[in-house]
């Protein structure tokens, strides 16, 4: 953790599954291999409907046209975060995409874990639905210390929940960094 | 002062007592993988802990093949070359190999039969469904591959406590209900997050009334209302299902007359009428009376939560004598299941021929088309016309094949009433 996480968010809805942040037919990729790694980044988060990718006006695609990454860096969406099959591609595929930060009201549990152990990126809970407060484009800072952030074109701050004892694993990158830091394995 | 879930986590954490929203380490007693996480967990295993590496514990250990099994697809059948290397490399004894006598099939199925769900116990496993081993009063949840690739190396993960959501059933429920239009009922009130981060505790007598295999019913479909784990009681009929299965010791554990619950459910079990999910939700709830009449193409029984001995022997009940009106899949969970089928007689017919008499058409024990698959998997939703009821648990769009079909979730009394009827049939028609 660096102390500051800022940068342009996305909004999306609710019961946003693993299948829209990744749909089936991409995951042949090698998540090993660099050159076949990128096609992650370019098509994370194109299985969402058009309707409602980049909220509130939508129609906004994650990653533009011919890019292996997003221009943005955080993602905000309201309840049941990541629901559907547990597969680690989706929490990789939008770290791959440069995500580092998602805030939501609540995650699906597997999705959730598979993104801290996995150190892909941190979920932050919000108790207020985010989605409905800002907008695809507004630029946000996440202070990681306090938990609070800010949305830097509209002014306004917000309290996130804590992390909770989850901030070491989250700290350290992963469970296998938190558990070599700890002398849990060699 | 805890509930079992509290209790069972305290104890693997070497604490008295722990709290909801506490973090804690626990020891595993036992890991599950399959064909489809094992391959990519064993990758994670390998980068982390090694080449060389062994397992925490061969013992507890179980790798059960069931996903793509009879399928020609070449990366399928790469996924179950990787697990057979892994086991013989590791020596492990509880590998259940394709192609052998020791083939099992469904993997929520396969570890009650082999004796690996007990009471008071910690089962993890990389598939959703693994919530399903909770009706043995055990702490059992599903994990990604990192976390299994943890335990395997380790034999310890963190776990966040979890509140538990209380529900009762009282009384016990009328012939022509089954656990699945219990749980259907439930999800369909709370919804498909209805229970996230929690553990799910049912009770009651008509929970009390149910056999094993009923419970496992509901406890595998708490991960489609979100929850973290389900969770039922041990009591005689859990004991008396693990005699024949185990001489492992285990350690019951109930949960305390003092224990707090986030909330609790009552429902009069009397109140209780076969439901339906409609497409293209778990949690998109009607009763079947108020669907009667919707026209068919198909009908599947199989699937972990719908596949079993005695879902058969309900669906056989219905559809003895008369054929069915549309294309109808039976597909056992295990292989023990599928013997079941040629030694359970009645009236002194066999299930198995009451189904073939029937027209309908039996597939080998796996998880076959309830999550789709290959495209020559059997029973599978090739056609975007299809309109499928099944016994199975998730009918979200393209689950069991194309993304246009739709997929009725119900009861196996429903789904062989409706088979018979080529449209959408209360089973109370037959009783
Ligand atoms: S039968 Fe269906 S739900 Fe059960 S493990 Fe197999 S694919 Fe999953």
């Amino acid at each position: 953790m660096s102390g500051m996480i800022k940068g342009k968010v996305f909004v999306l809805g609710e019961n946003i599954d693993t299948d829209q942040m990744i749909p089936a037919e991409h995951l042949v990729y090698s998540l090993e291999d660099p050159e076949e790694k990128k096609f992650y980044g370019k098509f994370a988060l194109s299985g969402v409907p058009a309707t409602e990718s980049g909220l509130p006006q939508g129609q906004i695609p994650f990653t533009a046209e011919g890019k292996f990454e997003s221009d943005y860096k955080i993602i905000v969406a309201s309840n049941n975060f990541g629901c559907g099959s547990s597969r680690e591609h989706a929490p990789a595929a939008l770290q791959i995409a440069g995500v580092q930060a998602v805030i939501a009201t609540s995650y699906a549990r597997i999705f959730y874990r598979n993104s801290v152990d996995g150190g892909f990126l941190i979920p932050y809970e919000s108790k207020v639905d985010l989605s409905k407060e800002v907008s695809t484009n507004d630029k946000l800072e996440i202070n990681e210390e306090t938990s609070e952030v800010k949305n830097l074109t509209t002014g306004k701050t917000y309290q996130l929940n804590p992390l909770g004892s989850v901030s070491e694993i989250v700290k350290a990158g992963g469970i296998f960094k938190y558990a070599r830091e700890n002398g849990m394995m060699q | 002062m805890m509930t079992i879930t509290e209790k069972i986590l305290a104890k693997h954490a070497g604490k008295s007592k722990v709290e909801p929203g506490d973090n804690v380490w626990v020891d595993v007693d036992i890991l599950m993988t399959h064909d489809v996480c094992g391959p990519p967990t064993i990758g994670i295993f390998k980068k982390q802990f090694g080449q060389n590496a062994k397992v925490w514990d061969k013992e507890k250990v179980v790798i059960i093949p069931d996903h793509y099994i009879f399928t020609k697809d070449k990366y399928a059948n790469r996924n179950i070359d990787i697990l057979r290397e892994f086991a013989k490399e590791q020596d492990l004894p509880h590998y259940y190999d394709v192609g052998t006598e020791r083939y099992k099939g469904v993997c929520h199925m396969a570890l009650p039969e082999e004796g690996f769900t007990r009471p008071g116990e910690i089962l993890f496993g990389t598939d959703s469904h693994t919530c399903t081993a909770g009706a043995f009063g055990e702490f059992a949840t599903g994990i990604g591959n990192t976390d299994a690739a943890f335990i395997l190396g380790t034999g310890k993960i963190w776990l966040r406590v979890p509140e538990t959501m209380q529900f009762i059933f009282e009384d016990e429920i009328h012939p022509y209900v089954m656990a699945k239009d219990l749980i259907l009922k439930i999800i369909g009130d709370i919804g498909v997050d209805g229970a996230t981060y929690r553990a799910m505790n049912f009770a009651g007598d008509g929970v009390k009334a149910l056999d094993m295999e009923g419970r496992m019913t509901l406890t595998n479909m708490v991960i489609e209302a979100g929850g973290k784990n389900g969770i039922i009681e041990p009591d005689e009929v859990t004991f008396k299902y693990l005699e024949t299965r185990t001489d492992h010791a285990y350690e019951p554990v109930l949960n305390d007359f003092d224990a707090k619950y986030h909330s609790v459910r009552v429902y009069k079990s009397k109140d209780i009428e076969p439901m339906l999910a409609k497409p293209h939700s778990p949690d998109n709830k009607s009763t079947v009376f108020e669907m009667r009449n919707t026209q068919l193409t198909r009908a599947y029984i199989g699937s972990c939560t719908g596949g079993k001995i005695s879902d058969f022997i309900a669906a056989a009940r219905i559809i003895k004598d008369k054929p069915v009106k549309v294309d109808t899949f039976v597909v056992p969970a295990t292989t023990e299941i599928a013997q079941g089928l040629d030694s359970v007689k009645i009236d002194g017919k066999s299930l198995k021929e009451i189904f073939l008499n029937a027209g309908a058409q039996i597939g080998e024990a796996s998880c076959a088309a309830c999550l789709g698959g290959p495209a020559d998997t059997f029973g599978r939703l090739n056609n975007d016309e299809e309109i499928c009821i099944s016994t199975t648990n998730r009918n979200f769009p393209g689950r069991m094949g194309s993304k246009q079909a739709q997929v009725y979730l119900a009861s196996p009394y429903t789904v062989a009433a409706s088979a018979i009827n080529g449209k959408i049939t209360d089973p109370r028609d037959f009783f």
